[in-house]
């Protein structure tokens, strides 16, 4: 399913990230794939996405408000990849 | 090259900034390869490890699986376990299930021999384990001619076995040779025959390869081809060890840099921490996991070896800065160079442009220059009825 903004997301339960100075590096134990999070704010985001009742409200709380879109965006493609999954 | 390492399927190329700051190294290795033994009933004539006799030093199981915590500790997914052949040690399935059960993955090689039906269901009974197994050839004879009589039966039957215990996606791996390069589509249909994944990797002139990559390594008109091959076909795992093909100008998938010491190195069976699997040799030594008064401990290596320090400074070009492709392929694979003969800062001994040929030639004539890993754990009577014996002259200065 596409992201929604507006949706509740969360880490998927498959996943585990090691924290890095670039960013972390999110491993998938399900389909072994490795994807970077290239900054560390990334990181803090997909950490705390179960806290918030929607995504939108996660990047409010997390991005400063000129990068929303940019990290909108790196929330889609993980997704993709399943590194957070919709709850 | 770091295992089977890409940003996945619609996620973009890594930026050259992110590629640099990899190329600092990390907080623990992204991945990791892990010898478990130099015993291996086989004797590959192209062995990247020299293997065959067991080493009375070898990690105990009590060594092995505090190495196996400290992973866990530093959140290293997944290891990459091989040989030698990792079955001939007996308590194999227990390390490999500990490791799982903390969080480790399990990527392990095996020449096949040893996978019963028995041991291919109680490897289907174990979660975040893959298997890989290796052949040569797409067929006996291109295949036995580097592993031995009787080796390609023997990882068929494997295969079978994997797939009767329903495994699921297993891996078929294959080093690409001058002799087997030929078979790629032979190679993709039998791994088809079997729903699994198609592994293709570099041939080095490492181990017992020293003595045999002269012969057994692609042509650059080979290369060519396997570049575009491996083009259209972007779910073929490599390993990321094909990335000085990267000069001929579309990169392949991987993170296309040379990541020894940066984001892999090598622990091979008595704990030695190598920069990669490749470079078996005291100059790229990094220290050991067990205590010895030096750099101890696999965490205390990776953070402060002087060699990893030294491999996480920027690299000159050398030899290389007026080429044009330096940029995609970054002189390509150290141990290639350095097993050749070649100056660490200069091309490729396989270098897509031929800028290494010329510089191999004048190695060759000059044989003391060209460092040899030795016979390493070969057995003494190593080789095969379709090779030859193979002699072990060092020609170099070792150590």
């Amino acid at each position: 399913m596409a992201f929604d903004v507006g949706r509740a997301y969360e880490k998927h339960p498959n996943v585990a990230i090691r924290r890095e100075e670039f960013g972390g590096l999110a491993y998938h134990y399900g389909n072994r794939r490795l994807v970077f999070l290239k900054a560390p704010a990334l990181v803090e985001l997909v950490e705390t996405l179960a806290e918030f009742a929607s995504a939108r409200d996660a990047l409010t709380a997390r991005v400063p408000s000129g990068s929303i879109k940019s990290y909108e965006f790196a929330l889609a493609g993980l997704l993709t990849s399943e590194v957070i999954r919709a709850r | 090259m770091p295992a089977d390492v890409s940003p996945g399927p619609g996620q973009a190329p890594l930026r050259p900034a992110l590629a640099g700051r990899l190329s600092h190294g990390l907080a623990a290795p992204i991945c990791l390869t892990w010898e478990l033994t130099y015993g291996c009933n086989l004797a590959c004539v192209h062995c990247l490890s020299s293997s065959g006799r067991r080493d009375p030093r070898e990690l105990t199981t009590g060594e092995a699986r505090r190495l196996i915590d400290e992973l866990h500790d530093l959140q290293v997914f997944y290891v990459n376990i091989g040989g030698g052949e990792p079955m001939i040690r007996p308590d194999f399935f227990d390390l490999a299930g500990y490791a799982v059960e903390r969080g480790v993955g399990v990527k392990f090689s095996t020449n096949g021999t040893m996978l019963t039906p028995t041991a291919a269901a109680r490897l289907t009974a174990m979660d975040y384990l893959d298997v890989q197994v290796s052949v040569d050839g797409a067929d006996p004879a291109t295949n036995d001619a580097i592993r031995g009589e009787g080796s390609y039966a023997a990882a068929r039957r494997a295969m079978d076995n994997l797939a009767a215990a329903g495994f699921g996606a297993f891996k078929i791996s294959i080093v690409v040779t001058r002799h087997n390069i030929g078979q790629l589509d032979a190679f993709e249909r039998l791994a088809a025959s079997y729903s699994a994944q198609l592994r293709l990797t570099r041939l080095r002139p490492s181990g017992r390869g020293a003595d045999t990559w002269s012969e057994l390594h692609p042509t650059r008109q080979q290369q060519r081809d396997l570049h575009a091959w491996l083009l259209d076909r972007p779910e073929v795992l490599t390993g990321d060890s094909f990335f000085h093909l990267s000069a001929l100008g579309a990169p392949l998938p991987g993170l296309n840099l040379c990541g020894a010491g940066r984001v892999v190195c090598l622990i091979d069976p008595i704990g030695d921490v190598y920069a990669c699997p490749f470079v078996l040799h005291e100059q790229f030594r990094a220290g050991t996991v067990r205590g010895d008064g030096g750099c101890a401990g696999f965490t205390k290596v990776w953070r402060e070896s002087a060699l990893f320090k030294s491999l996480r400074e920027p690299g000159s070009a050398g030899a290389c800065a007026s080429c044009g492709s330096y940029d995609a392929c970054r002189g390509g694979c150290m141990a290639s160079k350095f097993f050749t003969g070649l100056a660490l800062d200069g091309p490729d001994p396989e270098c897509v442009h031929g800028y290494g040929e010329a510089a191999l030639q004048a190695r060759r004539l000059d044989p003391v220059l060209v460092p040899h890993p030795g016979p390493g754990h070969s057995k003494r009577r190593a080789g095969n009825a379709a090779s030859g014996e193979p002699v072990f002259v060092t020609l170099g200065r070792l150590g």
